[in-house]
């Protein structure tokens, strides 16, 4: 009998939170703590001798530091440059400046390993198109420049992270009440004088969240990596987590030391968000403005053409020409040939699109991967977000914890973490079957999702939903009728914001990929592994199509929507 | 000499003219206010001034010295102006403790680490900010927050203040202490003032003069209290204080309510310049006067208390008159007829 009231208590409200948690602890969770429990116990007891092993090990913590001195040098690098042309845009008289802000961003879009894959085409000694060219020009025995290395490794990780301290800093510099820098001004202090006393510290919150932002993601990198370093030996956590398994096709001494591997990025990623929240919290300095005065704008003058020159050159040579040799090289008859037209053709395109079984499968495999995972997260992401933002529910914070726990999973961790729950030891095995990937898209994405979707519910006041509960609707016809339409736009650019980078994804697929679940970045990968330098040229322009189309749609999807409201 | 002048200044936003061929002469520890609706041109001019916008037309000289010049693009930098500048939304650095606020214009001026210290001290001092000086500007109040900026900007003891809206962003009782507070600054600093602002009562209470403007043109300066008795035209009447315009025509050396000819008239009293014909008179409501006969006849629309004061709406001809009385006066009652006699008109053209 007792039983009967308990659950009478148990609402809808308890009811979905339970759901939440659920979905959260056996997507997110439980794959973490597999991967702690596989790294620090065997046979169920504790073992620090096998972790020192291990970590003793020289390609161990090669790898960490490799990892380490990629991460420091790509965040330093983008650093600078995001936050001078943040400048340059928001506080100059640059011509074309709101065009050329639209531009800076076009990198965020386009996948850094297709972009390693240019490079690899135009910068690498023997081979590389630029170093060729220059050879021939002045009669050199040596390549002038070898992208193998930490150097390319970095420059490549830059030009493509750089938009995330770009658009952080332009936000704060566009939004900083101008009156703050003016009383500085009225106060006697010169341009330069304000700009280190007054602007960079209080845009240096902006600054260090974006370059954090940019550390995690680069710690936790695979693609330019496995590209750029592997092949003269230069493995970071990811790529050397990725050798181990591959090599022992996926025993469990290898996944082990993966795991170990693994728990110093997930500790490295923890850190480092405590950092951001750090920074967050102390620097949230009230900079917005009260009323729209124009911000000062340094006139450059002189500089104003050169300095022009200098960004459009920067965006030709960082974005232009790694896209362009892409497209070219897919269309080259062999690789190696001189790009001229004779030596160009269409059959290596109709080849991968039509006729070749793997790459047809792999262009499949990622579309209704991406599609269903997006949808999927989507739908999941909005209810765990409502029970976070709005429900007033005992045990809520055990949902915050874990609705937290996304953002701090790099994708190898998160694939590992699937392979050791999936592969047969809860019942359940589907290892080399579409399925895990599936699985592992979620957790990857559920951090974009929470992220997009509680912003938006955040937006809808509570006092809406309890006019609508006033007049009579249901908590469920609130939510249908009120809630839902509101956070609608929030629901659909999460959707977008899964769909297109799951579509390329490749760091979670290469660990997950069976022989015919291959994915459009797992085949461009493997496929310039097997030296078919070409068809993944051709596949990358085709992904590269299929990434610049969506945007686009997407572009007119949310333009369609702001005129419409 | 008088210590600020502007000779003939215009400022133009695309096509919008700011503010037009303004001649403005303000002496040296006067406080003078800047007055009227928002984008009447009031912050552009005050801006200008600072020399944060460029001007195009005319000249602006402090002490005789030329400071801008739109004839020879000159313009000297706001950095060098030595003019102390509080802004509407504070402006007060939030990565500076509030000493360190108030001594950045003195490290930038490079005094000396004891003048710096003493200087500042000072300005906390007469800002009673004193206890304080080591807080962050997050846990200050609006109105401590602004007195941080009052102080910064009197730390180089400037000879000029500009305040652009300095009390808007507070509450009304607060407001008035520190109304209170920048006039007894003033007095012990003997700066001059420019105070830019859209309340008049806030201009009445601080100004020696006040311009009035409108849509970037000047309408009037003068007094507060010629500008209140005296308003120059329509435009000056109704922005400051409470207004009646009342259409009339003249006719017989008599003021009528237009439409109501056979009535009594508004007044007998006509000025020597008004001919025969249509006019508006205007009026404040507390004015007017209900007399038991003989007046304007009209009736009470609408009454309501606002404390001592009544507030009666009057229906006279097709016009509503507003009259203000004071409690003890006597009461009327909606819907009840009345005799009304006006006084202090003044005479516009229709």
């Amino acid at each position: 009998m007792s039983g009967w009231t308990d659950l009478r208590k148990w609402g809808i409200a308890e009811f979905v939170l339970a759901v939440s948690i659920l979905i959260l602890i056996v997507v997110v969770a439980i794959p973490v703590l597999l991967i702690f429990w596989t790294s620090f116990f065997v046979n169920g007891s504790f073992n620090a001798k096998d972790i020192m092993d291990i970590l003793r090990q020289r390609d161990t913590y090669e790898a960490l530091k490799n990892s380490l001195i990629i991460a420091c040098g790509t965040t330093i690098f983008s650093t600078i440059i995001g936050v001078f042309f943040a400048w340059l845009v928001s506080r100059t008289d640059l011509p074309f400046k709101e065009t050329m802000k639209l531009l800076f961003l076009v990198p965020f879009m386009l996948p850094s390993f297709i972009g390693a894959l240019a490079w690899k085409m135009l910068l690498s000694p023997r081979s590389g198109y630029v170093n060729r060219i220059l050879m021939d020009l002045f009669g050199l025995s040596d390549p002038v420049f070898n992208i193998y290395g930490y150097g390319g490794i970095i420059a490549v990780e830059t030009m493509y992270l750089f938009p995330f301290v770009f658009i952080q800093v332009c936000g704060a510099l566009e939004r900083m009440d101008p009156t703050l820098e003016e009383s500085a001004r009225i106060s006697g202090a010169g341009l330069i004088t304000i700009t280190r006393k007054i602007t960079i510290p209080l845009i240096m919150p902006s600054i260090l969240a974006g370059a954090l932002l940019i550390a995690l993601y680069s710690l936790a990198h695979f693609g330019v990596p496995a590209i750029l370093g592997a092949e003269v030996g230069i493995y970071n956590i990811p790529t050397k987590i990725y050798e181990k398994i591959h090599q022992s096709a996926g025993s469990f001494k290898a996944i082990r030391a993966g795991t170990v591997l693994a728990s110093i990025l997930v500790i490295s990623a923890g850190i480092i968000l405590y950092l951001q929240s750090l920074v967050l919290k102390s620097g949230r300095f009230q900079i917005i403005a009260g009323k729209s005065v124009r911000p000062m704008v340094l006139k450059l003058r002189r500089l104003r053409i050169p300095l022009l020159i200098l960004c459009i050159l920067y965006l030709l040579i960082t974005v232009v020409m790694p896209t362009v040799t892409i497209f070219l090289v897919g269309g080259l008859k062999t690789y190696g040939l001189a790009i001229a037209p004779e030596n160009m053709t269409l059959e290596n395109f109709k080849y991968i699109l039509f006729r070749w079984k793997l790459t047809r499968d792999a262009i499949w495999n990622s579309t209704y991967l991406s599609l269903s995972a997006a949808f999927v997260t989507m739908l999941a992401g909005v209810m765990i977000s409502y029970v976070i933002v709005k429900m007033k529910v005992r045990g809520k914070w055990l949902l915050e914890f874990l609705g937290v726990l996304p953002f701090s999973l790099p994708g190898t961790v998160i694939a590992l973490g699937v392979i050791l729950m999936w592969s047969g030891k809860f019942g359940v095995n589907i290892y080399n079957t579409a399925w895990i990937i599936f699985v592992a898209y979620i957790a990857r994405y559920m951090a974009f999702s929470l992220k997009s979707n509680s912003a938006a519910l955040e937006q809808v006041h509570d006092s809406l939903v309890e006019a609508s509960r006033a007049c009579g609707a249901t908590q469920w016809q609130a939510m249908r009728d009120i809630v839902v339409p509101l956070v609608r736009p929030g629901m659909v650019a999460a959707f977008f914001l899964i769909f297109l980078p799951a579509l390329r994804e490749l760091t979670t697929s290469v660990l997950l990929y069976g022989p015919t679940t291959r994915t459009i970045g797992v085949a461009i990968y493997t496929l310039n592994e097997d030296g078919e330098t070409v068809y993944a040229a051709a596949l990358s322009s085709i992904a590269l199509v299929i990434i610049i189309v969506g945007q686009l749609l997407i572009k007119r999807i949310v333009n369609v929507r702001a005129g419409g409201v | 000499m008088p210590h600020i002048q502007l000779i003939q200044v215009t400022k133009r936003f695309g096509n919008v003219i700011a503010v037009n061929d303004l001649c403005l002469e303000i002496e040296k520890g006067e406080c003078f206010s800047l007055l009227g609706p928002s984008g009447c041109g009031k912050t552009t001019t005050l801006r200008m001034l600072a020399g944060f916008e460029d001007l195009d037309e005319g000249e602006i000289l402090v002490g005789g010295k030329l400071i801008s010049s739109s004839r020879k693009k000159y313009y000297l930098p706001p950095e060098k102006r030595d003019f102390g500048m509080v802004f509407q939304a504070f402006a007060v650095w939030p990565h500076l403790s509030v000493f360190e606020n108030v001594a950045f214009p003195l490290r930038i001026k490079k005094f000396s680490r004891a003048e710096i210290e003493e200087r500042t001290r000072k300005a906390l001092r007469y800002t009673s900010l004193a206890n304080v000086e080591s807080t962050y500007p997050n846990e200050l109040s609006g109105g401590e927050k602004q007195r941080v900026a009052l102080a910064r900007a009197l730390a180089i003891n400037p000879t000029v203040m500009l305040l652009d809206e300095p009390l808007s962003n507070l509450d009304p009782k607060l407001r008035e202490e520190m109304r209170f507070e920048i006039k007894d600054l003033q007095r012990q600093f003997g700066f001059s003032i420019i105070y830019v602002t859209h309340d008049q009562g806030e201009a009445m209470a601080l100004s020696d003069r006040i311009m009035v403007m409108s849509e970037g043109t000047m309408q009037q300066v003068d007094t507060p209290l010629n500008i209140y008795q005296k308003p120059a035209n329509k435009f000056v009447f109704s922005f400051i204080g409470l207004s009646n315009f009342i259409p009339a025509e003249v006719a017989d050396g008599a003021a009528y309510v237009a439409g109501l000819p056979g009535e009594s008239p508004l007044t007998r009293d006509i000025p020597e310049h008004v001919r025969a014909g249509r006019v508006t008179l205007a009026c404040r409501p507390s004015e007017i006067d209900f007399v038991p006969e003989g007046g304007v006849p009209g009736i009470v629309k609408r009454k309501a208390y606002l404390g001592e004061l009544i507030d009666y709406r009057v229906q006279v001809g097709k016009v509503e008159v507003r009259v203000q009385k004071l409690r003890r006066g006597g009461l009327l009652n909606e819907g009840e007829p009345c005799s009304l006699k006006f006084h202090r008109l003044l005479w516009y053209e229709a």
